[in-house]
């Protein structure tokens, strides 16, 4: 279970996250929905440990990871996949050197071994065939999906999904979705993502949160959201340009 | 206020390269107890900054050969000590022209390129993505570059030495009219293998501050391609100055060396 309480951080003078409370069970798919620029990357990012919090915790298995040392966090990062929304694919190495970026470095696979499993991977983001390819030779959306297969290249326990769809067609987006499900359903993979896409938040959440002015405003399964009598919730969900968080 | 803000930043920059320094030794330490580093890294980034900076490197040492010689050699010619020039010119490109000509060409040729190369990866966050991987940036990037740059810019010292002396004595012989081989003994003469030794370990110095320098502008850089030009600029202004400078503490070092040793 991954707990975040009371989870603060600035930027300077710019308060980003502003006591940020939130519950992930295992084998739970949560959405985090929220504006651009509110802080879900950078949200995100504490709970892989790739920022260090100003206040608060983040509580994975019962282990605060704000306070581990390097040899510890990378023990649990081996068991966490993240999907970054700029794909963050490394440019000097091509799409399989990429995804078998982990397994090279802390499992001694043999080279065909590694080569069998990135091909397998590839299938699954529907990118087959596409091993030698180099990043600059790559769609926006096409390097989305080898950063999705880099992520759950290890098979990890817990993923977190940066925006995940945007940029990428209608069809490609219910595959990716597709396979979240199956990852989740067949691996029980817990994970959490963040979107703007409200069909893919509904199609893949077992609950959805909406983070707003740097915290948790509302959280529950899709039905209570859908319900929701939150003005923010009702904004966000039926995308209306007018409502309370456009009168900031 | 200004000068007392530029002091403090640069006071932080340079804490933060020496911490930098600290963990490439840490981990240069622990891969080797442990048996993994990262030979086929750090020989493809020796090559890379072979190919990148051979070619300069050596006209940049013919070009200062020769012109020492025409400098000195006419001078020592007319006092009729031509026996000399060989020696002088070789002390002078030994001890100070060959180590730190070799290393400002480095450092603008290869402290920029790795200051851009982190500072893009910096920027769209495949730095992040590598410790998300459970591998430390520094481990993987930093070690690498670190004693590439070591190893490679006492290399390149050694070639601009021989470069420099080869193009010194085609002077010599075409243009001051010594004898080859007068000039080769006046080189033999004066030349020990202390000086030889004494700019060698210049440059390796200059090898780790130019690496650690463009790793640590590249590691901080923020705001975008903007970002990335100025780590890269600022790699190679601040390389060059650190060098100059530490040059002078090297050279006193080296010279109190010599007289407590002979
Ligand atoms: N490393 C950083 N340094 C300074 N500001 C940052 C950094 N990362 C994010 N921010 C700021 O934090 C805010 C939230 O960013 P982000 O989490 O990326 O938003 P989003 O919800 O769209 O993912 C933005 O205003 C951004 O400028
Ligand atoms: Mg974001």
């Amino acid at each position: 279970m991954i707990i975040v309480s009371n989870l603060h951080k600035s930027f300077g003078s710019k308060a980003v996250l502003k006591g940020v409370n939130l519950k992930i069970y295992d084998g739970e798919s949560l959405v985090i929905l929220g504006p651009s620029g509110c802080g879900k990357s950078v949200l995100l990012k504490h709970i892989i440990g790739l920022m260090k919090p100003d206040k608060g915790q983040i509580l994975i298995d019962g282990e605060d990871i704000t306070k581990l040392e390097q040899t510890r966090m990378d023990e649990l990062r081996m068991r966490m996949g993240m999907l970054f929304q700029s794909a963050a694919l490394f440019d000097s190495l091509n799409v399989e050197d990429n995804i078998a970026f982990g397994i090279n470095r802390h499992t001694s696979l043999s080279k065909r071994a590694v080569h069998h499993l990135v091909s397998e991977k590839l299938e699954m983001v529907g990118l087959p065939g596409t091993n030698y390819l180099m990043p600059s030779e790559l769609s926006g959306g096409m390097r989305k999906r080898v950063g999705l297969a880099r992520a759950i290249a290890m098979e990890p326990e817990i993923i977190l999904y940066d925006e995940p769809t945007t940029g990428l067609d209608p069809i490609m987006t219910s595959a990716i979705d597709e396979l979240h499900l199956s990852l989740k359903e067949k691996l029980g993979v817990t994970s959490i993502m963040v979107t703007h896409d409200m069909k893919s938040a509904f199609r893949v959440a077992d609950r959805v949160a909406l983070h707003y002015g740097g915290q948790i405003v509302e959280i529950g399964s899709k039905e209570e959201i859908m319900n929701s009598q939150n003005p923010l919730v009702q904004q966000f969900v039926r995308g209306e340009a007018q409502g309370p968080m456009t009168q900031l | 206020m200004y000068l007392i803000k530029k002091a403090k930043q640069f006071l932080n920059e340079v804490g933060g390269m020496t911490i930098l320094f600290l963990q490439t030794i840490y981990w240069t330490i622990r891969n080797i107890r442990s048996g993994k580093f990262d030979v086929k890294g750090l020989i493809d980034q020796m090559a890379h900054i072979g190919v990148d900076s051979v070619l300069m490197v050596c006209i940049t040492g013919v070009s200062v050969g020769a012109v020492l010689v025409v400098q000195i050699g006419y001078q020592f010619a007319q006092m009729g000590a031509q026996g000399y020039v060989g020696g002088v010119v070789a002390l002078a490109m030994a001890r100070e022209m060959a180590p730190i000509l070799t290393s400002i060409v480095v450092a603008g040729r290869v402290g920029s390129s790795i200051a851009a190369e982190l500072g893009t990866m910096k920027i769209t966050e495949q730095i992040d993505a590598l410790d998300t991987l459970a591998t430390n940036p520094v481990d993987y990037l930093v070690v690498p570059r670190f004693w590439a740059c070591t190893i490679m810019l006492v290399m390149l010292t050694v070639l601009v030495n021989v470069v420099g002396m080869i193009g010194g004595a085609v002077v010599a012989v075409y243009q001051i009219d010594l004898t080859l081989e007068s000039f080769t003994n006046s080189v033999l003469e004066w030349l020990r293998v202390y000086d030889l030794f004494g700019g060698l370990f210049k440059a390796m110095v200059f090898g780790a501050i130019i690496a650690i320098i463009g790793c640590f502008k590249g590691f901080t850089t923020s705001g975008g391609a903007e970002g990335v030009g100025k780590s890269t600029t600022d790699s190679v202004v601040v390389a060059i100055m650190m060098i100059l400078a530490v040059n002078y503490f090297l050279t006193v070092f080296i010279s109190n060396l010599n007289s407590i040793i002979f």
